[in-house]
């Protein structure tokens, strides 16, 4: 279904792609598990193009090419390349077309992937653009609620922080909504998600979708924490002062629900106590670690393997 | 207040029914250029909107590109096309499904306000519209012509 297709933005796949994707990453995972080769790409080149910095995404997609055998061609930054030079980004896009199999990129400019994928013939995959989608990170996110709650509809899931700049919680709505969860969006002033956004959700799937402010997470199964990011402020110093007024404290888990997964995209920064880490709620290292047989099920799938 | 008299064209273009006080963002759009003579007609007394902008272009046919922006910004403007001195075709303005390289997306982090030379690329979701490329939504007055 996903062979030969580029993958850039959640809401250009139908619900049966994601459970295919789902269903692939749990056999990927197990087969991990196993210790034995699963080289099913050998000979095939990835190419990560990465002009805007990155730790996970980066290294979860160059160790699951690595894991299905592929080979990986790099652009680390703008600094390293042509593109420092002056060369557009149509004209480095069309040379890395004719050395890899498949190109996954990210940028800071909304909407970079989908004008690679219009410039390339090989599929594309969106590693994050801007503040729009990052359709693999929610994959990936899905997957691990499904494997730590064993389903996703009638989940209650609360989507806490920055919902207004946050790639991530958009793409993650989207999904969440598409197959029945319950969303309660808990932002700062300001950092409200986008209204069209909402209004999709419940229009297209009939969402249940509520917003309020404080930071209760009573009634969650999963708190979906993302960090304020602050590099789409055009004022660092209102950054600032929203994450010291918004962060998650060990007084915030009193009451919660005994098996509350919180999960994270990572880098988290100063919106959690670092106390959360050792308590039984933080799921997040586990969720970055899932990034792996997710990323080798997409390469796969993609590339008809 | 007596009327205002503009010679009649034997061929071009006479758009209609602009809004008032939009006469000067679509000639905007179309520019001044230099073969045509152009009169614009501004606050003219009309039945069916109370006040009405006018322009007429002699020699000059509209492209659909500049229909498409005119529709954004002005959608009960209709066209008069004028040839030997008889109005040949009249037809509405309307926003088409796609707008291609019409209108700049107002989102600033938009790929296609990036240095890149590419064309904007809008499709109508609802009443809306969606940028193809950031994919944010925006309604058609605020696409900017």
């Amino acid at each position: 279904m996903l062979h030969g297709k580029d993958l850039v933005s959640i809401r250009d796949l139908e619900k049966g792609d994601i459970e295919l994707i789902l269903r692939r990453a749990a056999e990927m995972d197990k087969a991990l598990g196993t210790g034995k080769p699963i080289e099913i790409l050998k000979r095939k080149i990835v190419a990560t193009l990465f002009f805007e910095p990155s730790t996970r995404t980066k290294m979860s997609f160059q160790t699951a090419a690595k894991r299905v055998g592929a080979q990986i061609i790099n652009l680390t930054s703008v600094e390293s390349s042509s593109l420092k030079k002056g060369e557009t980004l149509a004209d480095t896009l069309r040379m890395v077309d004719g050395y890899s199999d498949l190109i996954v990129i990210r940028h800071a400019a909304e909407g970079a992937a989908r004008y690679a994928a219009e410039i390339c013939q090989r599929p594309v995959v969106n590693a994050g653009d801007g503040g729009n989608q990052h359709p693999t990170q929610t994959l990936l996110d899905l997957y691990t609620i499904t494997k730590m709650k064993g389903k996703l509809e009638g989940l209650s899931v609360y989507l806490v922080g920055d919902l207004k700049y946050a790639r991530t919680m958009r793409s993650l709505l989207y999904g969440l909504a598409m197959f029945g969860a319950d969303v309660t969006l808990v932002a700062p002033e300001g950092l409200e998600m986008n209204p069209g956004v909402i209004k999709e959700a419940k229009e297209r799937f009939g969402a249940k979708v509520r917003e309020h402010s404080a930071m209760e997470l009573g009634g969650a199964d999963v708190a979906y924490v993302c960090r304020i990011q602050k590099e789409r402020f055009a004022d660092p110093y209102e950054a600032e002062k929203v994450q010291k007024t918004f962060r998650i404290t060990m007084d915030a888990l009193r009451g919660v629900k005994d098996d509350l997964a919180i999960l994270h995209p990572l880098p988290k920064i100063d919106e959690m106590d670092p106390e959360i880490d050792k308590t039984k709620y933080a799921r997040y290292f586990e969720q970055a670690r899932l990034g792996v047989p997710v990323r080798m099920a997409i390469l796969a799938e993609i590339m008809g393997a | 207040m007596g009327e205002l008299v503009v010679e009649k064209i034997e061929n071009g273009t006479v758009i209609d029914h602009i809004p008032a006080g939009m006469g000067m963002k679509v000639l905007s759009i179309l520019g001044v250029g230099e073969g045509s003579k152009i009169a614009l007609l501004m606050n003219v007394p009309s039945k069916s909107h109370g006040k009405k902008d006018i322009l007429k272009f002699s020699d000059k046919q509209l492209t659909e590109r500049e229909v498409n922006k005119i529709a954004l910004v002005a959608s009960s403007a209709t066209l008069n096309i004028i040839k030997s001195g008889n109005v040949v075709e009249k037809r509405n303005v309307r926003v088409p499904n796609e707008l291609l390289g019409v209108a700049k997306c107002p989102n600033p982090r938009c790929i296609t306000n990036s240095p890149e030379r590419m064309e904007t690329k809008f499709r109508s979701d609802g009443a809306k519209f969606r940028c193809s490329y950031c994919e944010m939504l925006f309604e058609a007055k605020e696409l900017g012509v």
